[in-house]
């Protein structure tokens, strides 16, 4: 993942609240089977509507969505933190995300910004014509016209940001703690193995031999 | 052994931890993994790009669901037959792939354990109380009816627990929902749910795991519990416990991946221990009097529009918060509802008796007892009944449900999410409305311009055989 510091640049001044998934990008753009590609799908029920704000050259290619709360309910599908990634979208601000969206978009370098609505309606109101920096090193929002807003990010979140770590490699880096963990469950726990010393595992058709 | 009171969430949360860090991320054990067929493509292929592989095939499980046709599978001389739509070809055949090369255990389309995830962990016993549960989907909250921790992750989260069989994570805040009294006729726990998310609101329940509590609960069989838990993540909570009982140890007994002989006991033993101490304190405590829920439905596109089925639609000038007034007249817009209208006076053209919510024996009985004897009204354009998985379909063809369901007009198909998500060929076209008992009503759900009223089985059936939204009751007192 590339380590990301900050991100600046045109925002697209949406607001709007309990943005789903399924309008980030429906459902029958998730036949494929790659991470790529997916921009062209993204937003396509607000984008059959003409003035749409995500057609709208002003706006064309911003690193920056600002949006309302509970931004990516519903469904898991990272799909749609592809789909924004795609789009070329770095970071979005909103005050406030589902908790599946912002671990997906966490895990492909787009920074979930939480700020409170005044703040929000602010950036709406800039955002029509001016830039918008959001900054991981100090932690703020800030724009042309002296306006800084402070956030908060969970510090691993943001060292694997700003540092662009591979998680599953820092996990299996922990191997060893694993294995032991898992050696104490067998003991404590044994029934948690899948048909641990009994054949209800061996189901007719169920696993490959 | 710690002596402060804890709740299930946190008994569980501590028994799972391999690791804390000092930023109070901690690394998660996962004791079961389901796979299906959407969100896991990109996971085995970063696996592959990166030479690993599955850590624990054992604990994992896989079925496809989303994609498959809910039309007959094989043709009449048994053999299978090619799926239409290239891409979900693509990705049914892309799982079939992955799980040989990894070595993950699978069950085909054409197996009669097949159906929907949320359905066949439960009902194969590999779902278990005081487990961690994980699935590349947001209704995994479902399994904690039966007192897991259970929750929807990401493609690379899917990755990371093929890998490391762990995931790193915050302890959630917790919150307790309680909902006292009785159900009145003809109100499930589908009615249930709807009522919770309407009070709590979409985002009630982000960064919150819930834990469901109170009489109301406990009286619910164990698929009420599911259709309950399966919704938690409509009001923000990615989990949704319910404490293991003598109901859940009763349902989880003899099923095919469950504990046997001494290893039953220990678990049980251990299961005991699991449901929250007395003097435990949560986060946030929502009280709900089941007295005051009646059969409710949805009117917008958010699962937090909720009203009872004697309501009417409301006006978005009634919201104070601006923004929610532009969101409800956004809605009335799309779902083509006039401010006023009785809810009841509203027709439907489509029935979806099906999902990961409303698709277990429970479900269909329900839906069966208010068809008997009823046909599907004229201007029904689809009635569609889904079994959850191959074993609820056969069951119900023993007990003549499907019988019920085909005389009055509906039709009985094969098991999978079907018209819940538009990812098949089940969809509602633009424009037109359905009476659903699966879980979202976003815009474009069903399909691009769909519009959709979530309701229980019951009260699907009902406008089914009225042809518009119907309060159950009224058939159910004329029906004796």
């Amino acid at each position: 993942m590339e380590p990301i510091q900050q991100v600046s640049g045109r925002a697209y001044p949406w607001g709007a609240k309990n943005i789903d998934t399924d309008i980030i990008i429906p459902a029958h753009w998730l036949k494929t089977t790659t991470r790529e590609g997916l921009g062209k799908g993204a937003f396509e029920s607000v984008r059959a509507e003409p003035g749409n704000l995500f057609d709208d050259p002003r706006y064309a290619g911003a690193p920056i969505l600002v949006a309302g709360e509970n931004f990516g309910c519903g469904s898991s599908r990272e799909h749609a933190a592809w789909a924004l990634a795609d789009l070329g979208i770095k970071a979005v601000i909103a005050p406030s995300f589902s908790d599946i969206f912002s671990g997906n978009a966490f895990k492909n370098g787009i920074v979930t910004v939480v700020l409170p609505q005044e703040a929000i309606d602010r950036l709406v109101q800039v955002a029509t014509a001016n830039e918008i920096t959001v900054d991981l090193e100090t932690m703020t929002v800030t724009t042309d016209f002296q306006d800084r807003f402070a956030f908060e990010l969970d510090p691993f979140r943001r060292d694997c940001l700003m540092q662009g770590l591979d998680e599953i490699g820092m996990t299996l880096a922990q191997d060893t703690a694993i294995s032991k963990f898992e050696s104490a469950v067998a003991h404590e726990r044994p029934w948690i193995a899948v048909g641990g010393g009994h054949e209800g595992v061996a189901v007719e058709g169920i696993g490959r031999t | 052994m710690s002596s402060e009171p804890r709740t299930l969430y946190e008994k569980i949360w501590a028994d799972h931890v391999v690791e804390r860090r000092n930023d109070g991320t901690c690394l998660i054990y996962i004791d079961r993994h389901l796979v299906h067929e959407v969100t896991s493509p990109q996971a085995f292929a970063g696996l592959r790009a990166a030479d690993r592989k599955v850590r624990r095939p054992d604990l994992t499980l896989a079925v496809p669901d989303h994609n498959l046709p809910t039309t007959p599978r094989v043709d009449a001389a048994g053999n299978p037959l090619p799926i239409a739509d290239p891409a979900s070809a693509g990705q049914l055949s892309a799982l079939r792939g992955n799980v040989a090369e990894f070595g993950v255990p699978y069950i085909d389309a054409l197996d009669a354990r097949q159906g929907i995830v949320h359905v066949v962990g439960p009902e194969q016993g590999f779902t278990l109380p005081g487990t961690t549960l994980v699935c590349g989907d947001s209704h995994t909250s479902a399994h904690g009816a039966l007192g897991a921790l259970a929750f929807g992750i990401g493609t690379s989260e899917v990755e990371h627990v093929l890998a490391t069989q762990t995931l790193l994570l915050k302890q959630s805040k917790t919150m307790e929902v309680r909902v006292e009294g009785t159900l009145g006729h003809g109100v499930s726990a589908k009615d249930v749910v709807l009522a919770i998310i309407g009070k709590i609101g979409a985002a009630g329940g982000t960064g919150y795991v819930i834990e469901f509590t109170g009489e109301v609960i406990r009286n619910l069989s164990i698929e009420g519990r599911l259709t309950i838990s399966n919704m938690s993540i409509e009001g923000g909570a990615r989990s949704g416990l319910i404490a293991p009982d003598e109901k859940t140890f009763a349902y989880l007994k003899g099923r095919p991946l469950a504990p046997t002989g001494e290893a039953w006991d220990r678990a049980v033993a251990y299961w005991k221990t699991l449901p929250t101490d007395k003097g435990a304190v949560y986060d946030k405590v929502v009280t709900l009097d089941a007295a005051d829920i009646a059969p409710s439905l949805t009117w917008g596109t958010s699962p937090e529009d909720v009203v009872p089925i004697t309501g009417v639609v409301p006006d978005p000038e009634s919201f104070a918060d601006p923004s929610k007034r532009a969101a409800a007249q956004r809605s009335l817009d799309y779902m083509g509802l006039t401010p006023g209208t009785a809810m009841q006076d509203i027709p439907v053209e489509h029935i979806f008796i099906g999902s990961c919510t409303n698709s277990r024996i429970e479900d269909l009985r329900a839906a069966a007892a208010v068809v008997q004897g009823r046909k599907v009204a004229d201007r029904i354009r689809q009635a569609l009944i889904v079994p959850g998985s191959g074993l609820v379909k056969r069951q119900a063809e023993e007990e003549g449900l499907d019988r019920i369901f085909l005389e009055a007009g509906f039709q009985w198909r094969e098991p999978g999410c079907s018209m819940c998500l538009a990812m098949n060929p089940d969809k509602v076209p633009a424009g037109e409305r359905c009476a659903s008992t699966s879980n979202r009503n976003f815009v474009g759900r069903q399909g691009p311009g769909a519009r959709t009223h979530l309701v229980s089985p019951a009260m699907a059936a009902a406008a089914a055989v009225t042809g518009h939204l119907t309060d159950v009751r009224e058939l159910m007192a004329n029906h004796a």
